[in-house]
Order: C-alpha cells, then structure tokens, then sequence
C-alpha cells in the first residue's frame, strides 16, 4: 500500500500502544495524512485543492446541520423560516451566508481540482479508481447543491426545480410518470420540497462516504505529481507531515480570506435576486437560471434547438447535458497516450489551453445569459468543441502525438540530476 | 475500436449541435428578432450613493428613521413589510418608549379576549408590521388588478435593489414621444404609469412621492423633496432587507484581518519548514 521508505508509526505513550493493540485509528491517521504517507516533493499548488475540497464539505456539514435546527420544510413556512434564521437566531446571518457561498467556494475548489486532473493526466492508471470515484462525487455535489437551493423556496427555487425535475419527462415513454412519481405530485410542492430536504441532508454524508473511498484509492499508488513520473526512490518523495501539512496549512488561510471576504462583503453577488421572492408558481420568471456551478451543463442543455432525425431537441439536451458529464468515466480509455502529465504533451496541452479551456469558459458564460441570440449560437460552437474534445480529438491526439522526452524521475526534475539515473540503463523510465 | 466507437459517439453529438447551429443562424441572419420597446426603452438604475456602500460604509440612522417615516406614512397604505417587527426599529435608534409608542400607534389582528371574536388591538414591540390587505385578493381588487410586493426584501430582490428602488421612485414621467412613433402598438395602458426603470416600462403603482414636503421632516433634517424622501426609503429599505449590514461588515473586517496574520504566520511556518528542501 505504501512505499518501503515510508515512515512506520511507532506509538511511545503507553495509551497509544494499548489503542494501537485494540482500534489502529492512530496508525490509520499517520498513514494517511502523517508522517507515514510519502508524497512527491515537486506538486505544485494545484496540488492543495484536494484538502481544500475535503475542508469545504466540512463547513459545508457543520453550516448546513447548524441551518437544518432553524428550518421547516413545509412550502408554506420555508421561506419565512430561512429569514427568521437571518434576522433572530444568533449569528443565523453568517451560518446562511457561510453555507450558500460555502456551497460556490466548493464548486470553484472542485472545478480547479478537476482541471487539474485533466491537465496533468491524473485519471490515467494506475489511479483510473481515484478518478471515477472523483466523478461519482462531483455528481452526488450537483444532486445536493440543486436539492438545497430549492429549500428556501424561493422563485429561482420553485422555477429551477420544475425545469430540472421537468427534464425526466423528456425520457420517452415512462418519463412523465416518471417526473410525476419524483416529485410526488404534478409539479413541485410540499412532497418535492419534503423530500429534498431529507436527501439534502443525507447525501453529503453518502459524498463523505465516497470521499473516504476515493482518499483510500489514493494512497494505493501515492499521489500524482506535475511531471506525471511515477516515484521512484525515497529522494523523490517527502512525508506528508509535517511537509504537506505545512504547504496545506498555509494554503487554507489564502483559501479563508477569499472565503470570508465573499461571505462578509459580497454575500449575494453569487446569487439570484429573484430567491429573494418566495415561490410563485403563477408568475414566471423572465430568465431562469440555475446556480452559476451548474452554466456549463445549462447551456449544453440548450443548446440543442433541432430535433435531430426522429430524436426530440429536449432529449437531445438531456441526453447531452448528462453525456457532458458521463464521458469523464470514459477519460482513461480514451486519453491513451502513456504519458501522464500535458506538460510534456505540446499537441494536448494546445488543445487544453486553447479549446477546453476557452470553451469551457464560454459555456459558463452563455450559460448564465438568456437564451437568446447571439448567445445560443456561441454555446453551440462552444458545446460542439466540448463533445469532440473529449471524444474525437483526445483518442486522435493520443495517437499521434509525439511527447516531449521526461525526465528520468522527480529527483532530476527537481534538482537536474538524479545518482540513480547514472546507474540505470539508457532510455530506461 | 474503443478509439472508433468513441469517435461515432462524439459525431452523433457534435453533427446535432451543428444542425442547430445551422438552423439557428440561418434563422437569425434571414429573420432576425424583432425589437420591442422593452429592449430599447428599458432603462439601468440611476447612480446614487448610500451611507452603507462599502467595505466600511454603516448605516446613518437619521437617515433611516426618515426613511421609516416615508414608509409609515406612504409605503404602508399598500405594501406590507412581512419580516421586520417593530422590536427591530430599536436598531434604527429609537429608544424602548419610542418604540413602544410607534408599534401602538399601529392597529394588529388580535383575539377579544372575553368572546374570542377576531379583533383589532393596538401593537406591542413583539408585534410585526400589519398587513394593508386581507389577502391576495383584496389587495389585487384595491390596485388596478397588481398585488404589491412585500418590501422587506426588496433592495436584495432586484438587481443593483436600493439603487432600483431609488429609480423608480423618482423615474415616473410621461411617454416618450419617440416611443410612440417607433412602437404605436406600445402605448401604456389606461390605469398603468409609464416608467423606464420598471421591467416592461408600465407600472400599476401610481407615482407614491408626488410633491416636496409630502412627508414633513422634523428639524435638523434635510429638505424633503421628492429625491430625498427616495433616497431615505430606499435607505430604510436596505436595512429591512439586511439589519445585520453593520455587524456584517465589522465581523468581516476582524476575521479578515486575523486570517491575514494566521496566513502570514503559517506561511513562515512552511518556509522554514520546506528550507533546504528544494521542490
């Protein structure tokens, strides 16, 4: 599971030992984010998002348990008793501000952990495990992140849910009875909103489960690195404690002004004025949007306007919008090329900084806009570039590419030479 | 033939995005959308400051008692003030006597107390604002067939709020005649006020400040004329919207400044952690 080299925990207090005979949890504990863990001496900082990510999902639980005292998930009160939470309950206004902009900051660690994945090759093997797991996560995030912005049931709340909710009546044939049997009635109302507070509650807690699987994959093959060469010997790595812990530590704090400067100056800049009207579902309104962690997939969702042959365009959205995120699974399969990291991969490090990367920002943009001209057609050259991507251009690339040479291990990337690549036969990685 | 089923599955999608490309710019260069009057008329909030703007800004209660008083003596006539109790008018400066001496001049939805007949009493601080109509209904019949919205959250439910709320207070005005030659069918509708800042230009609210001096101010305070009463309820109704603006800013500015020595700190902490170690 570990490196030779890799420090044995040794308990000196006598309680330690007698805990270490009976229930390992210390052991566990250094092994996995102690001294006992080796992790390559060159990540950058990308690298902290990770422990940033498992921070937000914290103060997520923490904010969100502290909400759930103060709220009833009854249509008729919600809104109300979200309000009452801000305006009487000791410090409520900072445990809502904490929980709603927690929920964005979690987004905006998870995407760069993502990018970061895809730029470095991090789902290639042997860590393809560390990667689906990474994705069933992003997915039980989305599912939660949608279910909570509708307990305040406000008009984004009412309007969101019944678009969301109403994309399974695309699905021919059982999709209505489907939506229907989903939301406990014909459209969102108490037993939708009843429901989604009790799998709002619940799924963190099923996201802290697979957390747990997806850090326990980890440490099977140890962490990536920037050049994506596998460690070698002790002098390519350093313990996780106290190095890490110090890089992450100080991290947490840049991460922690960022935060508090969102949740204590700019508290509702990410949110839509309109939840700050309570569910009206006889008036509509203008534009409705999601959550700005969720344009992307919106505008891949609307972008498609044709039907196309005998399959209706609403269908070819849902399908495309699920699809969006789907051929992530697929990523290590199609991405064949046996060097990990782009940064030694001129044509795919083209393709990410001038095709992922731009189009990826343009979903976001159309995405939050209205459906309207010319922004249709711009999500639609950006959606088309994102399918073939993924798809058509990272299997061709993979191909084809000529990489550049590596360096013989982290050690030579690091310090320009390596003793051991002396030793070791020419051309041998 | 993973590398070929794949390719298959990225042109199903990228051919369909490309019919609706195609379709869509066809449509658009050949029929392009017509304009509406909404889209051309349409006007963004005035530029106005407040007292509370900024990192450091705080609330100038004078200015938000006047802004009350504007309220009490407009505003409620039609719009309800759901979330705030008069308790929460403490904040604005009133002593516990001036408080208690607003709420009972307000009537409140009580229980007589030997028939158990609904009643009407007069408030306490505990007390919420009452509402002006029974219900939907009556509020819809008493105003041209509009509802008026709930104020308390108002400058938090449009975009850019005390700036908006400012606007259209103070954006009522005639009809355009340039609007009415490009757009004849636009014309506003018997009962409806014409007003740029407002989403589709016409408005069920009659213009509510029509004259200066329609509020008297008391001494020591600024002229009330039309501009200033706006601006001090719009003022008064950022803080229905977020009491805690104050407490909000000044906590904000102790939690930055202590994560600023802790990320100082730490950082030492890993540079003398990682010395000699390159990486």
């Amino acid at each position: 599971m570990s490196f030779p080299w890799a420090n044995e925990y040794k308990p000196s207090h006598p309680f330690m030992q007698w805990m270490d005979d009976r229930l390992p949890l210390p052991r566990l504990v250094f092994n996995s984010v102690g001294a006992g863990y080796p992790v390559p001496r060159n990540l950058n900082y990308f690298w902290n998002f990770g422990f940033l990510a498992a921070l937000c999902l914290i103060v997520q639980i923490v904010t969100g348990i502290v909400m759930a005292m103060h709220y009833a998930a009854n249509t008729a009160v919600a809104f109300d008793t979200i309000e009452m939470t801000v305006r009487d309950v000791n410090w409520g206004w900072m445990m809502r501000y904490a929980h709603a902009n927690g929920a964005s900051m979690f987004f905006i660690v998870i995407y760069v952990h993502i990018f970061r994945g895809f730029y470095y090759g991090s789902y290639k093997a042997p860590r393809e495990m560390v990667w689906l797991l990474g994705v069933v996560i992003f997915l039980l995030m989305m599912a939660t992140a949608f279910m909570g912005y509708v307990l305040p049931w406000g008009q984004m709340s009412f309007w969101g849910a019944k678009v969301i909710t109403g994309l399974f009546g695309a699905i021919p044939f059982v999709g209505e009875p489907l939506q229907q049997w989903l939301l406990g009635g014909f459209a969102p109302d108490n037993a939708a909103l009843n429901r989604f507070f009790s799998l709002h509650y619940l799924l963190p807690f099923v996201i802290l489960g697979v957390v747990i699987l997806h850090i326990w994959a980890l440490h099977i093959p140890g962490s990536s690195n920037p050049t994506g060469v596998e460690v070698k010997a002790e002098s390519d790595t350093v313990p996780f404690y106290p190095y890490y812990v110090a890089k992450d530590g100080w991290f947490i704090g840049v991460f922690a002004i960022v935060f508090s400067l969102m949740l204590f100056y700019f508290p509702n800049s990410l949110g839509h004025p309109d939840n700050y009207i309570p569910a009206n579902p006889m008036s509509t309104p203008a534009h409705i949007v999601p959550e700005w962690y969720f344009w992307p997939f919106y505008a891949i969702l609307r972008a498609f306007t044709q039907d196309f042959f005998f399959i209706p365009a609403k269908l070819m959205g849902v399908l495309a919008m699920f699809g969006a995120i789907l051929v992530w699974f697929f990523l290590p399969w199609l991405d064949k090329s046996p060097v990990r990291s782009g940064s030694y991969r001129p044509l795919y490090k083209k393709f990410f900084w001038f095709g992922l990367i731009p189009a990826m920002a343009v979903l976001f943009y159309c995405g939050g806009a209205a459906a309207a001209e010319p922004y249709v057609m711009i999500s639609q050259l950006a959606a088309l570039y994102y399918f073939a991507h993924f798809l058509i251009v990272l299997p061709i690339v993979s191909a084809i590419e000529k990489p550049l040479p590596l360096p013989y291990s982290i050690t030579e990337s690091v310090l320009g030479t390596d003793e051991a690549a002396q030793l070791a036969p020419s051309g041998s990685v | 033939m993973a590398r070929i089923l794949s390719i298959l599955v990225g042109l199903f999608f990228t051919v369909a995005l490309a019919w609706s490309f195609g379709l869509g710019f066809y449509t658009w260069a050949t029929d392009p959308a017509a304009p509406t009057a909404e889209h051309e008329f349409h006007l963004h909030p005035k530029e106005v400051a407040f007292a509370s703007d900024g990192a450091f800004g705080k609330f100038d209660k004078q200015q938000l008692q006047r802004g009350f008083q504007v309220y009490k003596e407009v505003c409620s006539a039609c719009h309800s003030l759901n979330h705030v109790a008069f308790r929460d008018l403490a904040q604005l400066g009133y002593s516990e006597g001036q408080v208690k001496a607003i709420a009972a001049g307000f009537q409140v939805p009580g229980v007589d107390p030997t028939t158990g007949e609904a009643n009407l009493r007069p408030g306490l601080p505990t007390d919420y604002f009452p509402k002006p109509f029974a219900n939907d209904v009556a509020a819809r019949a008493a105003n041209n067939n509009a509802v008026p919205p709930d104020l308390s959250l108002m400058t938090k439910a449009r975009h850019e709020g005390p700036a908006y709320v400012y606007s259209l207070l103070t954006g009522f005005q005639a009809q355009p005649a340039e609007l009415l030659k490009k757009f004849p069918d636009s014309k506003t509708p018997n009962g409806l006020h014409y007003n740029p800042y407002f989403a589709n230009l016409n408005l069920a609210m009659a213009p509510p400040l029509t004259g200066d001096g329609q509020v008297e101010y008391g001494p020591g305070n600024p002229k009330p004329t039309v501009d200033q009463m706006s601006k001090d309820v719009s003022a008064f109704l950022i803080w229905t919207a977020e009491p805690s603006l104050d407490k909000r800013k000044q906590t904000g500015l102790a939690v930055t400044l202590f994560l600023l020595f802790a990320t100082v700190l730490g950082y030492m902490a890993y540079r003398n952690i990682w010395a000699g170690k390159k990486h």
